[in-house]
């Protein structure tokens, strides 16, 4: 048995040395698409044009405005003087926000009864809105946590349906980190899974297309052997895909990595052994690469979309939510946050980390009996 | 009758379809050790099925298998131990070397180091591959893939050999080369099964099964088979034997025409009586440069006269 299998490892290694590309293929569209997804998958806000129109002209109206333009998310574009003015700069784009402070809102503030601000905003760039509406929303707390009064947000929409908005619930929001720290671990995850998956399937399939599958069939390896063989190696480069990644991630975007490494590995480790079985599991179902290529295509993003990595599994209709039980990238992406920017450890973390196991070892034990040393 | 295990490989009632397609239909086989045992048919005909089955990749649809006296069915792990198959097309991996392949299948089927560097030695020479031996596989000719192919069948040194077409699109060097090592096999008792879809190969067989749509039509030594054929053979020639062949195949007492290369195998009833009768026909049609020759049959004149199809399109 161990013969057998690691004259296949052996095998496997050398075809991977002579692909002179093959370290190209496997590092350079990982590190590129980690700097893309780094850089533009961001919900992060800059530099909202804001029009901004203070009927009160008191002195605690003016500090109010000096509070939100000392952050960097809001540039003033325009101190307007009237309501036409303000709806003007909506209108035509020149503002995506705009914040008008009505007469009296200092002897409200001073009245402790609570002061409205008014908030209008562009509907129709919701996203950048509702989230420079977030950031609003956090000043203006902090504001009014230093007035020890509160100013309450009116939000009004332009050029849009109007909405109820509760900012609370906006659940993508994480108002206290930066949420590139947030997508650099989904990331990892969820380029190992595109990575690993595709060479997996790709790997099984090519053997039987060029022909080598049906010349080793009639040796004495078992598919066990010749399945160990051909994954194994992706095991190391999966490890080495996730290994990279993170270092790229902890370096130069600066995600903090406040967990236990053992922790991610054997995390990475059951993912990995997952990821390898959802890629075995497609080879045993195609017959040519081709078909390999569109079963892949067809599972990858779906469970890419289904992971919670961009959208929140919670807001997911119940049908799908069920469906991302079976989705290894679901609880890794749950276990390399934590891991990264938490820092907590087994104790919360081993129902994902079960869960993983179960859908590695299932996967894999199918993959295996599925695979007949047969032409069938 | 006899048991099947002492053949070499034995079948019986062997059928296997894909889908509506009848591949091989109730194949009996009884191949004796020492043989060297020819498949012959047209594209299509089930002989790459047959061998798959033979080699216990291929499950038959019913019928039964013994090679070397293992049911392949039953135990296809246990007769891969005794047979080496070699797939119509070249099954090794062309990112390794010649080496390499060798030890990758010696390593396969456990054999030890010592013996497997002393078999590969031996295997190389036998077939002129040493000076290529950190080539890549991919790189090496077509005669020297088959070879190589060969090499690594032989390195766990089987009993039965299962070669499918093993020296198509291979030169004539080359070809003499493998069955110089095909006769030594045999000489040292390995039973051996080939397709092939060269008529000259065939007869070097010592038997045939000649197939067609998945049945075995008939199955002797070459000899035999000849002797079978029907009528008498005639080779004639001319300037434009195309137009010839079409002239020819509507007289009388003639049976078949084949065209081969420049000339026209004619098979007729009685050569005695019809050879002087197409003298003068062909006279009266004023065609004189055509000469007419009695001929001794080949495999090929066989097939088509018991079978009623050619063997290649
Ligand atoms: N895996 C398969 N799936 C479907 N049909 C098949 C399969 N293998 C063979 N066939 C069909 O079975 C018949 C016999 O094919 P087979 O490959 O055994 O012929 P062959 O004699 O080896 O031909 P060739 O000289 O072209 O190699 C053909 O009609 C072929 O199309
Ligand atoms: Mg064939």
């Amino acid at each position: 048995m161990f013969e057998r299998l690691s004259v296949m490892l052996m095998k496997e290694f050398l075809e991977l040395k002579r692909d002179r590309w093959a370290m190209f293929r496997l590092i350079v569209p990982l590190l590129i698409q980690l700097l893309v997804f780094g850089y533009a998958a961001t919900f992060t806000v800059h530099h909202v044009a804001t029009a901004v129109l203070d009927l009160d002209q008191s002195q605690a109206s003016r500090s109010l405005i000096s509070h939100i333009v000392a952050t960097s998310r809001f540039d003033v574009v325009d101190v307007a003087k009237t309501d036409r003015q303000i709806t003007r700069d909506i209108n035509d784009g020149s503002a995506t926000i705009a914040i008008v402070i009505h007469a009296g809102f200092a002897r409200e503030l001073a009245n402790g009864q609570g002061a409205p601000l008014q908030v209008i905003i562009d509907g129709t760039n919701s996203n950048t809105a509702l989230i420079a509406l977030g950031y609003l929303g956090q000043i203006v707390a902090q504001y009014s946590a230093r007035e020890a009064s509160a100013v309450t947000l009116a939000p009004g929409l332009a050029g849009g349906p109007p909405r109820g908005l509760r900012l609370e619930t906006q659940p993508w929001f994480n108002a206290g980190l930066d949420d590139r720290w947030f997508f650099i671990p989904g990331v990892i995850g969820t380029l190992t899974l595109m990575q690993v998956v595709s060479l997996t399937a790709f790997a099984i399939v090519r053997e039987r297309e060029v022909g080598t599958l049906e010349q080793i069939m009639v040796s004495p390896i078992r598919p066990v052997e010749f399945i160990l063989g051909k994954t194994l190696p992706f095991f190391l480069i999966g490890l080495g895909d996730i290994t990279l990644i993170s270092i790229v991630g902890i370096l130069w975007f600066h995600v903090p990595f406040l967990g236990n490494p053992l922790i991610m590995l054997l995390g990475a480790s059951l993912f990995l052994l997952a990821t390898l079985g959802m890629g075995l599991l497609l080879s045993t179902f195609s017959r040519t690469q081709q078909q390999a290529f569109a079963l892949n295509f067809f599972f990858v993003n779906p469970f890419f979309i289904l992971s919670g990595f961009a959208f929140p599994i919670a807001a997911m209709p119940k049908a799908l939510q069920w469906f991302t039980l079976i989705n290894p990238l679901r609880y890794f992406l749950v276990v390399i946050r934590a891991i990264f920017l938490k820092g907590v450890g087994l104790r919360a973390l081993w129902p994902d980390l079960l869960a993983m196991a179960l859908l590695a070892l299932i996967m894999l034990t199918i993959s295996v009996r599925r695979f007949h040393k047969s032409l069938d | 009758m006899s048991s099947a295990s002492e053949f070499a490989v034995h079948t019986e009632g062997l059928t296997r379809s894909f889908g509506s397609t009848l591949a091989v239909r109730q194949a009996d086989m009884a191949i004796a050790r020492g043989e060297i045992f020819g498949l012959v048919g047209p594209d299509g005909a089930g002989k790459t099925t047959i061998m798959r089955m033979l080699a216990g990749i291929l499950p038959p649809d019913t019928g039964t298998i013994s090679v070397d006296g293992v049911d392949v069915i039953g135990d296809a792990e246990g007769a891969k131990r005794h047979l080496s198959y070699m797939p119509q097309r070249f099954g090794l991996y062309e990112d390794l070397t010649v080496t390499e392949n060798i030890f990758f299948y010696g390593e396969l089927f456990g054999i030890t180091r010592q013996k497997r560097l002393a078999r590969s030695r031996e295997l190389l020479t036998a077939a002129g591959l040493t000076p290529f031996q950190d080539r890549l596989a991919g790189q090496l000719s077509g005669g020297m893939k088959q070879k190589l192919g060969l090499v690594c069948a032989l390195i766990h040194t089987p009993r039965i050999l299962l070669l499918d077409e093993p020296t198509t699109g291979v030169d004539p060097v080359s070809r003499r080369d493998f069955w110089a090592i095909l006769y030594n096999l045999r000489e040292s008792g390995v039973t051996i099964l080939l397709s092939t879809a060269y008529m000259d190969e065939a007869e070097r067989c010592s038997r045939l099964a000649l197939l067609h749509a998945g049945e075995i039509r008939y199955c002797d030594t070459p000899e035999r088979l000849k002797q079978a054929m029907p009528g008498a053979l005639l080779a004639v020639t001319s300037q434009d034997p195309r137009a010839l062949r079409q002239w020819i195949a509507g007289q009388a007492g003639v049976l078949g025409v084949l065209l081969m290369g420049d000339r026209i195998h004619v098979r007729v009833d009685d050569a005695a009586r019809r050879v002087p009768e197409l003298k003068a026909l062909l006279a009266r049609q004023g065609i004189n440069d055509a000469v007419i020759v009695p001929a001794e049959p080949g495999i090929e004149d066989v097939f088509v006269a018991l079978i009623g199809a050619r063997t290649a399109p």
